[in-house]
């Protein structure tokens, strides 16, 4: 479903961020995007979107993502953002839930039929009608989440999905997770979570794809971890 | 709270009182939008010395006030900036304009005067009614309002971002100027030196937002077409309130009641 074959990309010259990379997640795949910091993960992601471009073919359902195939390509991927503060735009949660669906031409009843399963599968509907930004950081990540879940899309890209949830809300989140059935591509530093949902995972450090297999193998490879600046989930990493 | 979150609180809390229900608030925000700009119409166009002919329009931000149930003071409280700067505009009139218009006991009053005031309460009385349909009919209504009286979707969705990215910025220079004093204890302000700085960030900080937001929208579909919030039917009485309003104007306008009110009782 989501191809990348030798993409390269650089935000300035000659310091390149992603350098041939290759990968296929199939369709019903979840799929874990570790490495460190700056590794590039976030950038792979706009790429898949079309918010940068560079150099190779990016495919999704074997549409290669370029200017004319964005509208069509973008319909099919729900993107939670890094940062849920730029995801947020309208006054209220529900408005921005039914922002998505409205434009993919939705009638209204239809487009708050999905917003109001989104906030009930994840448990937030008291959030529905409160002003965005007097939301918590975790609130706001949750309803970002919803959004994203009312455009139901065929794959769903999660850049850091649990970063600044409690314990709990971080459990509801990796049970939501599991609990869809779409493609979905998740780039996190929290390995445990990766662990919870990602059967495969692709490790990346510095723009390259350095280990690419199944969670279970990557994750308990400290050596291989402790190369990439990666440590093992706090689950295997045992007490001293 | 520091000043930005003060005045983001503020912003939201225009849309707080949109939120109310009133009969007010339940008019057709076409129908509202209509009714004010027949007001700010009919209150501009009096003539510079006819005080007592506009004097009777405060009848109508009153009536609003009653009805929506949005306190008064309030009003005057978010006003408090331009306001001044309203009243100030006919400040000079009276060194001008020294001809006497009237006598009031032994004094006369001259022209400069009454043309001063009645400046003034033009502005006011525009500032009340603009405020009074913003805060019972909320941004993205209005827009929409506007969208059904075909102005270009360009424009009003350019007005309704503006409104919001307002609120980005706001945002941004809120944690700017908290991190700032966090680490500048004890200092009133910003220190001069670090102005250019401070605003060079600011403004390449709320652009990155502003292009992650512009690129959120994108992703959900959007293609320069908004859609805004639904608003109910046009019903009979929004259009009896726009006609009842537009009549009350223009009879105002051309029958001097107070004049033949003050005549009832002087004689
Ligand atoms: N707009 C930009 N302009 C220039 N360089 C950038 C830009 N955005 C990111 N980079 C650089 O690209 C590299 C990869 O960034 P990216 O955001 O993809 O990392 P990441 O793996 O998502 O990291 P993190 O775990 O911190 O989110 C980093 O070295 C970063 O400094
Ligand atoms: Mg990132």
């Amino acid at each position: 479903m989501i191809e990348f074959k030798h993409v390269s990309f650089a935000y300035e010259k000659n310091a390149p961020v992603l350098k041939d990379l290759s990968f296929h997640v199939k369709k019903g795949e979840t799929v874990g995007l570790i490495g460190a910091n700056g590794a590039g993960k976030s950038t792979v992601m706009k790429l898949l979107l079309g918010l940068l471009s560079g150099e190779g073919d990016v495919l999704v359902d074997g549409t290669r993502v370029e200017k004319n195939t964005l509208g069509q390509i973008r319909k099919k991927l729900g993107f939670v953002l890094q940062n849920s503060d730029n995801q947020m735009f309208m006054p209220t949660v529900y408005e921005d839930m039914i922002f998505g669906p409205l434009n993919y031409m939705l009638s209204r009843e239809e487009a708050e039929k999905r917003a109001d399963a989104a906030l009930e599968q994840l448990g937030i509907t008291d959030l529905k009608h409160r002003h965005n930004h007097k939301l918590s950081g975790g609130e706001k990540r949750m309803a970002a989440i919803a959004t994203i879940l009312a455009m139901e899309p065929d794959a769903i890209l999660m850049d850091e999905p649990t970063a600044a949830l409690d314990p709990y809300n971080r459990r509801v989140v990796i049970n939501t997770i599991n609990s869809l059935p779409q493609t979905k591509l998740i780039t996190s530093h929290d390995l445990d979570m990766i662990l919870d949902t990602c059967e495969r995972v692709i490790l990346l450090d510095r723009g390259e794809i350095v280990a690419d297999g199944l969670a279970k193998d990557i994750l308990t490879d400290k050596a291989l971890l402790e190369a990439h600046r990666m440590e093992l989930p706090f689950c295997f990493a045992g007490r001293a | 709270m520091n000043k930005m979150e003060k005045a983001l609180h503020e912003l939201s809390e225009m849309d707080d009182l949109a939120a109310q229900e009133s009969p007010i608030h339940n008019l057709h925000p076409l129908a509202k939008l209509l009714a004010t700009v027949a007001y700010i119409v009919t209150v501009v166009s009096f003539d510079k010395y006819d005080l007592t002919g506009l004097i009777i329009f405060v009848l109508f931000p009153i009536l609003l006030f009653q009805l929506s149930g949005i306190p008064v003071r309030t009003c005057f409280y978010k006003l408090r900036i331009v306001l001044p700067l309203v009243m100030a505009v006919g400040l000079f009139n009276p060194f001008f304009d020294r001809a006497p218009l009237f006598m009031l006991g032994n004094v006369a009053v001259s022209g400069g005067v009454v043309s001063m005031i009645t400046l003034m309460l033009k502005g006011v009385f525009c500032l009340m009614a603009a405020f009074l349909l913003m805060a019972t009919t909320g941004i993205d209504k209005l827009c929409a309002a506007l969208r059904m009286l075909h102005l270009p979707p360009m424009l009003v969705t350019l007005m309704l971002l503006t409104y919001r990215y307002v609120g980005v910025m706001t945002e941004e220079l809120a944690v700017m100027t908290d991190a700032y004093h966090l680490r500048a204890p004890g200092q009133k302000g910003i220190q001069f030196s670090a102005w250019g700085s401070f605003l060079g960030q600011l403004l390449l900080r709320s652009m990155d937002r502003a292009e992650e937001l512009y690129s959120s929208m994108q992703l959900r579909g959007y293609h320069g077409h908004f859609h805004y919030v639904k608003i109910n039917r046009i019903r009979p009485a929004d259009v009896l309130y726009v006609v009842a309003c537009v009549a009350v104007f223009v009879l105002l306008r051309i029958v001097p009641v107070t004049q033949l009110m003050g005549n009832q009782f002087v004689g």
